[in-house]
């Protein structure tokens, strides 16, 4: 395809085309309506000011008869201008006037006439268009009165030809103004093309160019980047997953193989195998749950699943989650103390939202214990509260462990990511990337403070109301909740 | 217990047939969806156990097509798929329970056990009985050996289910998913911290034991005296 007809074929090119078509279209109805308008009026108003002056005329020869209408014609050739007159005999010899040789079509007419006639000019004769009427006077006399309209036969040319030279002109300025803006837009969409092309190869940190002007083509390149950037953030997740799978799965994969391996080279032993063989299957039960909420955390981040999603009280999950707990609490000597009391109506999916509240509870009673060494004098205790502030839900929990600094809290987000401090307790790293996980999906997040002493974590979810989820509306009350049953 | 296994692996067949011979029950196999089908179709089986992912039908069509035709022998899907929203789907699709691979066979046999008994008529009596612990679902008491216990709602509910499925394994996903309806698993063994509250409540000052722990499988409730 030459540049030329990848040009023509442009959306900008064919639209300037169709432009400048109906434009030319509408222009030239108007220009020749009001052309006909005007010879119209024209037309109307000589016809009408020549019948005045006709019948003013025969008035003068009723009164004065034929030699005052002579008197007065020839009076009238004199005034200069272009009025034309005619008082001739029934041979046509010419009496008064200024109109000498008359067509035999004039002569004989019945009404109003165009017709050419000749006068001199300089160097010559000039041949002119002139409009008359006759009136027939008794005796085969004729009066004609007329008026030379060469002048308005110019004027007309000129409209024409200015008309036709502005369509010229129209057609010009439009196919090039057509051409120039195509040929703008073609480079910038040749531009963002070529970019594409570079970022589809691979380069998956490119963008597109953003002129700054802030029009369609920005807006587009703008929206493009946004999801460029998803893209590339999802990549990452899912390279951060396979490395993730590589380091934290095959290490404790590989402890297993070496444990059986171990028992298969030692002599036989009935009790030793069994333990070997029930520790492995503790080991490829531990491994699952690591892979199942890998899995998880990754669905999640991808946009996934969620699906479920449906009106419920957050205060009576995070009760429900903090009775769960409450056994185990009491046993490991923690007080956990529950507030959420208050319905908090929000638009979420029960099972992952149980799901965080469990994760933070979990860890609160397994990290949130004030440690032996490091004892800070407050006693153990784990606080769950469902709070609403501005319109968004709070999921706060609190202990009174020895918290997390200050530099570490981004980080412990991360998958797999367990401070030294915590390494006693089992646990696989992954339950607060999954809590952050499930805030991100339910358009909310996930931040960790100081609880002066302990840590504090909040999980805002924003209160979605009656706002469109999923596509899905909310049902509206029913009347039947008002009525007594 | 006659079961039918639906399952393309050659191997997890042969596993889940002989596992289930060596718990006593019968099992067949068929080795795609559409022979799954008519053996189902034809013979009364007790439960079927369906693999999600089947040639030439697959396990929801499978079920589907049963439920349409009103044959409602209890289904449990077999799944690699194991979020939340692949659950609910089998069990629009008809199926009665979920479980998700990899999974212990001691999970697998004790809930097709709870599904088969699904059918049995005690599902909806008002009266559990087990030795001499009874449990009204009616006026929500708990006596034993005519002794009223106070339970807390959520222990009762715990109790009511275990006693629903007497003198079978009940496991810890089971109770969580039945009793507190969560279908997510928590780091910490929970369910095992509230068992033992209830058997404070219902075994302690009595010489015979009723809630006894099954070893790598859960917990079941029955009289040991007879």
């Amino acid at each position: 395809m030459t540049a030329l007809t990848k040009l023509f074929r442009t959306t900008t090119f064919r639209l300037s085309l169709t432009y400048l078509a109906l434009f030319s279209a509408a222009a030239i109805v108007a220009i020749f309506y009001i052309y006909w308008n005007t010879t119209v009026l024209l037309s109307r108003q000589l016809n009408q000011t020549i019948d005045a002056e006709l019948k003013g005329l025969a008035e003068q020869y009723r009164g004065g008869g034929l030699d005052q209408l002579v008197r007065i014609v020839a009076e009238r050739s004199q005034t200069p201008g272009n009025s034309l007159y005619l008082v001739a005999d029934k041979e046509g010899t010419q009496l008064a006037g200024n109109l000498s040789a008359v067509s035999p079509q004039l002569w004989d007419s019945l009404g109003p006439v165009e017709f050419v006639y000749s006068r001199p000019a300089p160097g010559g004769v000039e041949r002119r268009l002139a409009f008359a009427n006759v009136f027939r006077l008794p005796g085969g006399y004729r009066l004609i009165v007329g008026r030379d309209i060469e002048d308005r036969r110019e004027l007309s040319r000129l409209i024409r030809t200015t008309m036709l030279w502005g369509l010229g002109v129209m057609a010009i300025v439009g196919i090039g103004g057509g051409y120039w803006v195509s040929r703008r837009l073609l480079a910038r969409i040749d531009n963002l093309s070529a970019t594409t092309r570079t970022i589809m190869e691979g380069d998956l940190a490119g963008r597109l160019p953003v002129s700054g002007s802030g029009d369609e083509l920005d807006r587009l390149a703008q929206s493009l980047n946004l999801m460029l950037a998803r893209i590339e953030q999802l990549m990452a997740g899912l390279r951060e997953v396979s490395d993730n799978i590589a380091h934290d799965l095959k290490t404790p994969l590989n402890r297993l193989r070496n444990r059986v391996e171990e028992a298969l080279r030692e002599p036989y032993d009935e009790a030793a195998n069994r333990e070997t063989l029930e520790r492995t299957i503790e080991e490829a039960d531990g491994l699952i749950k690591t892979f199942n909420a890998l899995l998880s955390i990754a669905r999640l981040e991808a946009g996934a699943g969620g699906e479920n999603r449906e009106k419920l009280d957050l205060a009576a999950l995070v009760s429900d989650v903090a009775e769960l707990y409450e056994p185990v609490a009491e046993e490991r000597g923690i007080a956990l103390k529950a507030e959420a009391s208050t319905p908090i109506v929000i638009h979420g999916d029960r099972q992952l939202l149980g799901q965080a509240i469990t994760n933070l509870i979990d860890n609160a009673l397994k990290y949130g214990a004030p440690t032996a060494e490091g004892g800070n004098g407050w006693a153990p205790e784990v606080g769950v509260r469902a709070e609403t502030h501005d319109g968004v839900a709070e999921i706060i929990v609190t202990d009174r462990g020895p918290g997390v600094p200050a530099a570490e809290r981004e980080r412990v987000l991360a998958r797999f990511v367990r401070l030294e401090a915590s390494r006693s307790e089992p646990g696989s790293g992954l339950g607060l990337s999954l809590v952050a996980a499930v805030a991100r999906l339910h358009g909310g997040s996930l931040r960790l403070e100081d609880n002066e002493p302990g840590l504090r974590v909040v999980l805002t979810l924003p209160m979605e109301g009656d706002v469109l989820v999923n596509g899905t509306v909310p049902e509206p009350p029913t009347g039947a909740e008002l009525r007594p049953t | 217990m006659r079961v039918l296994v639906i399952e393309d692996d050659q191997e997890t067949a042969a596993f889940l047939k002989r596992a289930l011979k060596e718990s006593g029950h019968v099992a067949e196999y068929a080795a795609d969806g559409q022979a799954g089908l008519d053996l189902a179709r034809t013979n009364a089986y007790d439960v079927l156990i369906v693999d999600r992912m089947l040639p030439k039908c697959d396990g929801l069509g499978v079920i589907k097509a049963l439920r349409t035709e009103e044959i409602r022998t209890p289904a449990l899907i077999l799944s690699a798929l194991g979020e939340v929203d692949d659950r609910v789907k089998g069990l629009r699709a008809g199926g009665d329970d979920y479980l998700t691979k990899p999974y212990a066979f001691s999970e697998l046999l004790a809930r097709i056990e709870a599904l088969a008994r699904r059918t049995s008529p005690e599902e909806g009596s008002t009266r559990f009985v087990v030795g001499d612990l009874v449990l009204d679902r009616l006026s929500h008491k708990v006596t034993r050996a005519g002794e009223a216990i106070m339970l807390q709602p959520r222990e009762f509910r715990l109790l009511e289910y275990l006693m629903k499925h007497a003198g079978q394994v009940v496991t810890r996903t089971m109770l969580l998913e039945n009793v507190w309806d969560y279908h997510f698993d928590p780091q910490t063994n929970v369910i095992d911290v509230h068992i033992s509250r209830l058997r404070s409540k219902i075994d302690k000052n009595f010489a015979n034991p009723l809630l006894h722990t099954v070893r790598g499988a859960g917990y079941t409730i029955r009289d040991s005296a007879h």
